[in-house]
């Protein structure tokens, strides 16, 4: 299952954060800072999966973004490995050429399209169009007014 | 122009947006948090104005500053407001920053209930949609089980995208609710073959999360998941699937021959790394599951090692990682496949990647053999000198000792080569384990009894040595290595070569910079040395002078350690220098000592497992616990740091017997030992205490780091003279084995074993061995003894009682009564803790009694079953009684139960063995039924028809009314007692009364009276309403009623439940309940409170809200009523404020409510009231105007009597007091006029309960 997906870039600037399981309010800023170290310290030769406590981290690099999800140990690392690259490219889709200051400017979009994609921790939507379909009507919505 | 600017404002208010705060926080980077505490000003400017537009935007930037890590919970209302928004643009906004924000301690959490009933059932399926994904993040037990009937619903919604959300949401509900697992779960299955993916896939999900955890319970399911496996083509869904496959073949091994072929088609064909990886481990797990005796899956398994490689070879590093990961995994039941993959996993030990280079040495741990531990291990030894990080060198350095030291030494054939490794380890800088390398010495010298001599010597260098390991402050985590070596130089003295020296070695001035334990161990086998030396001087007296020059050599360097810092060193020191002076006496006398010296010391030492001290039995007959002498007053203030617990003084004493001297020097007992001592020197007047200037070093061990030590240059290569390389033993090795070899083939038996064969060079043939051929070098020591005789077996490690998963440990076979249908919507919240003692006690009751009865064996786990489901049923109806539902009369239904109780036969285990047969069916066949379900159907049939052949009452025909069929089946015990011929409507009130009268219909069935079924059912009247809960208090606040029943596992103790409903329209929380206690009956309170502190009630309460609570009290006496007065205190909060408020009560413990309704067979009855120990009493009521079958009906219910035997207008009844006194009522009735003849053990309380009874009857 997972347990939290995070947003970072390079300096270690959270653009966005979604916990699937508790973790205090008061926590999860230590929590992110040391997950981000342990992520920004890997070169590029190193593998995507970092074994942090009792969980795994799954990590992928897009320029100066990082997108890390935590995971339990029962959960298949490559696939979500895959789903964050998917998430990326649903993004990449609705916004066209994605980058860090859409995500900043845009952060409850980026929340729904995950909402629609990780829900409880689990994966509920994989096909992109399905996904960016409750989006687009509220853009609708929003246009009509 | 002033318009204007208004107008400008207002539009900047409106304008700064998410946008325009991101910004500004980019803008503002130097003082970033001034910045943001302007902003949040302005968000509460703007959550106060009434615009739920200029809120919305507010709480949207609130969102973004909460993921920045500012606390928002101030706002938790406003964002209620925002959610409960008609517009979906505000609304999404608000149920966003609840998903972000709330956490199951957010209070107004409870104000949104009736928001999101609403939302869920909006004609907008994105309203829905967004509450399902916000309640996914916050929802309470709370929430759940109001909702859970409103989820469940959603679940057949004629969108899927709601379904997939309502199934998916499933599963925080039941964590939260785990009640609603049972009703729910039907539909959860129907889902798993739902049209659309998206749902089937979010059943899946929620389905492998359960059976996870539970696997058991979803056996049943395995064939439906079999399909799915092989038609879906959604890898993300196969992934799951095979997941859960993985978690069920533990438990079901023929399942997984099922697996096997499939899977391996899967790992053929598919292109998906993440799908093969998957498959390679459910495999892996489903082969393990299968164990070893399976030949014909070495294919699969060299399928899977061969892809595995392939994985492991790729360029891409996730790969290579997970490759090794799952190699590991086979590397436990399958180790010889990995084996041969030694190069590619040697290999990448050299990988760039640390997290790879971990996992690689992880698998090298399985993969030594007697033949390559040599070399894997030199290769590790190659590594440790590269690498860089001390963090991944060290973690080389436990995994050599561990791979060497693994199964008591397995592989090692050569231990002189393992000690010289050890040594080499030692020059490790900065290493974190000397500890470790020291216990590895340790073990070797003391278990290898050959190798001592070897041993001793390269401890010996080692010590003369020393300078070079501590020399460097920032090497002292390796001086723990000289602790062993001065053991192991002392203890095996008589092997060293020259144990002068080494004693000179071990009292060199640079010694005193050590820290203390490893001084205080100096100082001892100085002293050992000293006792060799002796011994070897004495026979030739011409070196007499020798041994007094040892003796001066002593007495010149003890004195620095009796100056020690150290207690133990002190001590240590101190003692042994005044024995060393006397032997100087006697020696300047020429008396021969050395015998004597040596007798100090003689004796073997034993290895003692680590946990043999646990394991020693208690012997028979004694108490730990008991006090061996009269306990000591506290007053006494002379045994603080003696610890008077006879439990610990007795463990102690006996490891001082066991334990192995050395681990005598325990640094926590040094510590604790000192800090008596100096307690103790403290407040002694006469104790001189240390000179100022010794003062600083009075400190403890820790201090001697802080002293400055000279560094010493170690450009030098560290290599340590006159110690061989253990490179030399891997050569040695290789022709020691080829010697042996030889020697074997010449069949030349006086040749064989010899282990001085250094040097010696022959050529043999190099051919492979196997492992049994190589024959090591020295036999490691494992004797029996080191555990206690009478060993226990292994504790086992337990599961974690706080997982939330354990309550979803449910029978999910079993049909559903009818009853669970529908999910109890409860208004209560039931206090679990408390009210277990009352329902188990009548659950325990009811089945054997049934068991006896319908003289069927059944099995026990059925039994637990029927023991769980009355439990279940009880709660229910527990519930809706105190919702003060109507309660029908016990008569009515008295009459039928003796009628099919002889036929009853136990139905539910038919149902089980029919799902489990078809379980077998499906694993038995060998080729797959072409539609799993069709299976399960057949199942359900037979299933369903049971009840009727069973009932023997086969008054419904299946077919018309399957359902009640199906309904009455599964409640064990009570559908014995279901009369069929009521009508529907009917069976849900008596369900709930049923329990409560549930004995004497037994007690009717066993007494086989006839009079009772023929009286005529529909004769009888319903009874009017009757509850037990009866008014405590009331003010316009707040409504206390109260029920009081006797604990019948705790003689003592009386349960009062307590109802508490808010009548205002206020918040009442902080609720807290007193009573003042009475000689004879007191609150049981909390450890640690005080006696007239008050209880929290553990709830608030919103307006219109009730709930239950439960208060335990403990009583003495019974025999006689008791009244309590009482208080509750509790603060009533308005919009704008709150007070305190408080609420007088009497609780009235009558001598009925000390009395518990129990079952008593007619013949054990007539023998209570022969034996002659009741004393008699009697009570005539005149004009009762109500039927007989009421008033025997109200005597149960208000006094908890059970009806023992009925003739007519005459009926005998029984109870039972909590302390055990039995209470019997004769009972009879003539015009109006009732007489009850009553006997007791005990006159008074019989007197107070008919008292009682008295005025119940005289109320109505």
């Amino acid at each position: 299952m997972i347990k939290f997906l995070l947003m970072v870039n390079k300096q270690g600037q959270t653009r966005l954060s979604k916990y699937y399981e508790k973790v205090d309010i008061g926590k999860r800023p230590a929590l992110e800072a040391d997950v981000v170290k342990g992520c920004l310290s890997r070169k590029k030769e190193q593998c995507s999966f970092v074994e942090y406590k009792d969980f795994k981290l799954v990590y992928r690099q897009y320029a100066a973004l990082f997108i890390v999800v935590g995971i339990s140990d029962t959960e298949n690392e490559l696939s979500i490995y895959e789903l964050v690259h998917n998430f990326v490219e649903v993004l990449d889709k609705y916004f066209g050429h994605v980058s860090e200051l859409d995500i900043m400017f845009n952060l409850d979009k980026v929340h729904i399209i995950l909402d629609e994609m990780i829900q409880n921790g689990h994966i509920v939507e994989t096909n992109r169009n399905r996904i960016l379909a409750p989006l687009l009507a509220l853009d609708k919505m929003a246009e009509a007014h | 122009m002033a318009l204007k600017i208004v107008k400008g404002s207002i539009d900047r208010m409106f304008d700064k947006n998410l946008q325009d705060l991101v910004r500004g926080i980019r803008n503002h980077k130097e003082d970033e948090a001034k910045y943001i505490s302007t902003c949040i000003d302005e968000i509460k400017q703007e959550l106060k104005q009434d615009n739920i537009a200029v809120k919305a935007n507010a709480v949207c930037k609130l969102t973004y500053l909460q993921m920045l890590g500012y606390d928002v919970s101030w706002a938790a209302f406003n964002i209620v407001e925002v959610m409960s928004s008609s517009k979906f643009t505000y609304k999404r906004i608000g149920y966003l920053a609840a998903s972000q924000c709330f956490h199951e301690s957010t209070d107004v959490i409870m104000l949104t209930t009736n928001q999101i009933r609403k939302d869920l059932s909006s004609p907008n399926q994105y309203d829905t949609g967004v509450a399902l994904t916000g309640l996914s993040c916050f929802v309470t037990p709370d929430l759940a089980r109001d909702l859970a009937n409103d989820i469940m619903t959603l679940m057949s919604h004629t969108k899927p995208y709601i379904r997939k959300k309502a199934v998916l949401i499933m599963y925080k509900v039941f964590l939260k609710y785990p009640e609603s697992l049972r009703p729910a779960f039907p539909r959860l299955k129907e889902k798993l073959e739902d049209p659309d993916p998206g749902v089937q896939s979010a059943a899946v999900n929620v389905i492998c999360e359960l059976a996870r955890r539970n696997p058991k319970n979803y056996l049943s399911l395995a064939p439906l998941f079999f399909k799915l496996m092989t038609s879906s083509t959604n890898n993300w869904v196969l992934i799951k699937i095979i997941k859960l496959f993985g978690a069920l073949t533990p438990l079901e091994p023929r399942l997984g021959k099922k697996l096997i072929e499939p899977l391996t088609n899967l790992i053929h064909s598919t292109s998906a790394m993440s799908l093969l990886y998957e498959c390679v481990n459910t495999v892996i797990a489903v082969l393990i599951s299968l164990s070893s005796g399976m030949p014909n899956h070495s294919a699969s398994i060299q399928l899977c090692v061969q892809k595995l490689r392939i994985l492991i070879e790729d360029s891409d590093q996730n790969l290579k990682y997970l490759g090794l990961l799952a190699m590991s995994k086979i590397l436990k039941t399958h180790p010889k496949s990995v084996q041969s993959h030694k190069d590619l996993i040697l290999q990448c030990l050299d990988d760039k990647d640390e997290s790879i280079r971990l996992r690689a040495l992880d698998l090298l741990y399985g993969m030594v053999s007697k033949k390559n531990l040599m070399e894997i291990v030199k290769k590790l030894m190659l590594h440790v000198d590269k690498a860089e990080g001390t963090t991944y060198r060290d973690e080389l350095l436990t995994k050599i000792i561990d791979i060497c030291s693994q199964s008591n030494y397995q592989y090692i054939t050569n231990f002189e080569w393992y000690i010289s490794i050890l040594v080499e380890l030692t020059r490790l800088e900065g290493t974190r384990h000397g500890h470790l390398i020291a216990s590895q010495m340790l073990d070797v010298a003391i278990r290898v009894k050959a190798i001592r001599a070897f041993a001793v010597a390269q401890m010996a260098t080692l010590l003369d040595n020393a300078h070079l390991l501590t020399g460097n402050t920032q090497r002292n985590g390796i001086c723990e290595v000289l602790y062993a070596a001065a053991w192991i130089c002392g203890e095996f003295s008589e092997h060293l070569e020259d144990p002068l020296s080494t004693l000179e070695a071990m009292l060199r001035p640079k010694v005193a910079t050590l820290p203390g334990h490893i001084q205080a161990v100096y100082v001892q086998n100085a002293a050992k040395l000293f006792a060799t030396v002796l011994r070897g001087q004495e026979g030739a007296p011409a070196d007499r002078t020798v041994a007094q020059e040892t003796s001066q050599l002593l007495i010149d360097r003890l004195p620095l350690f009796v100056q020690s810092a150290n207690l133990e060193v002190q001590e240590r020191a101190s003692c042994i220098l005044q024995l060393v002076k006397y032997i100087q006496k006697l020696q300047q006398k020429d008396v021969e000592v050395a015998e004597e010296v040596t007798a100090l010391f003689a004796g073997e030492l034993n290895p003692v497992a680590p946990k043999a001290q646990k394991k020693v039995p208690v012997p028979e007959g004694l108490d730990l616990d008991a006090w061996i002498n009269e306990p000591p007053s506290e007053s006494e203030s002379e045994d603080e740091g003696r610890k008077p617990k006879g439990k610990a003084v007795f463990a102690k004493e006996e490891s001082k017997h066991t334990k192995p001297r050395y681990t005598e020097v325990d640094e926590k007992e040094l510590a604790k030992r000192r800090e008596v001592r100096k307690a103790e020197q403290a407040n002694n007047p006469f104790y001189i205490k240390a000179s100022p200037s010794s003062q600083k070093v009075y400190q403890d061990g820790v201090g001697v780091e802080h002293i400055p030590v000279v560094q010493i240059d170690l450009s030098v290569p560290l290599k340590v003279p006159g110690m061989p390389m253990s490179d030399q033993y891997v050569k040695l090795e290789e022709e020691r084995r080829q010697k042996d070899k030889a020697d074997k083939k010449k069949k030349d038996k006086k040749k064989r074993r010899e282990k001085g064969e250094k040097g010696r060079r022959r050529k043999g043939d190099s051919g492979p061995e196997s492992e049994e051929d190589i024959t090591p070098a020295h036999m490691v020591d494992i004797t029996t003894e080191e555990m206690p005789e009478n060993a226990l077996p292994s504790d086992d490690d337990e599961k974690d009682p706080n997982d939330p998963h354990k309550a979803l440990d449910i029978d999910l076979d079993k049909p559903l009564a009818d009853s669970e249908k529908k999910l109890p919507v409860r208004t209560h919240r039931p206090d679990e803790v408390l009210r277990s003692p009352v329902d188990d006690g009548e659950g325990v009751e009811v089945v054997p009694e049934l068991k006896k009865k319908s003289g069927k064996e059944k099995k026990d786990k059925k039994k637990d079953k029927d023991r769980k489901k009355s439990k279940e049923e009880k709660k229910k109806k527990k519930h809706k009684h105190e919702e003060g539902e109507n309660l029908m009369g016990a008569g009515s239904e008295v009459p039928v139960q003796s009628e099919d109780s002889n036929e009853v036969a136990a139905p539910p285990p038919a149902t089980t063995t029919n799902e489990a047969s078809d379980l077998d069916f499906w694993l038995s066949n060998a080729p797959v039924p072409s539609n799993p379900q069709e299976a399960a159907k057949v199942s359900e049939a037979p299933s369903a028809s049971t009840p009727e052949a069973v009932s023997g009452m086969a008054v419904v025909p299946p077919d018309s009314e399957p359902e009640e069929a199906k309904d009455t089946e599964p409640e064990d015990t009570s559908s014995k007692h279901k009369k069929k011929k009521q009508k529907k409507e009917k069976e849900e009130k008596e369900k709930k009364k049923k329990k409560k009268h549930h004995h004497h219909h037994h007690h009717s069935d066993g007494a086989g009276d006839e009079s009772v079924q023929n009286g005529n059912v529909e004769e009888e009247e319903p009874l009017p309403p009757m509850s037990n809960y009866a008014l405590l208090a009331e003010n316009s606040y707040i409504k206390m009623m109260c029920d009081i029943q006797g604990n019948l596992q705790d003689g003592s103790q009386v349960v009062v439940s307590v109802i508490f409903e808010n009548k205002c329209d206020s918040f009442i929380k902080a609720m807290e309940f007193n009573v003042l206690d009475s000689l004879n009956s007191k609150l049981q309170r909390p450890e640690g409170a005080g006696p007239h502190d008050g209880l929290t009630v553990p709830f608030q309460l919103p307006p219109g809200i009730s709930n239950e609570a439960r208060f335990v009290f403990s009583v003495q006496s019974i025999v006689m009523p008791q009244k309590l007065k009482g208080t509750l205190t509790f603060i009533v909060k308005t919009d704008d404020s709150s007070t305190h408020e408080k609420l007088d009560f009497k609780l009235h413990f009558t001598c009925t409510s000390y009395l518990i309704t129990t079952p008593c067979y007619s013949d054990a009855y007539a023998k209570l009231l022969e034996s002659g120990d009741l004393k008699g009493s009697s009570l005539k009521l005149e004009g009762v105007s109500q039927p007989f079958h009421h008033l025997l009906a109200r005597i149960c219910f208000h006094h908890h009597f059970s009806v023992v035997e009925r003739i007519g207008s005459c009926a005998s009844m029984y109870s039972r007091s909590i302390q055990g006194h039995h209470v019997c009522l004769l009972v009879k009735t003539a015009d109006q006029t009732v007489s009850i003849d009553a006997k007791c053990d005990e006159p008074g309380l019989l007197g107070n309960v008919l008292d009682e009874i008295k005025l119940t009857f005289s109320q109505c």
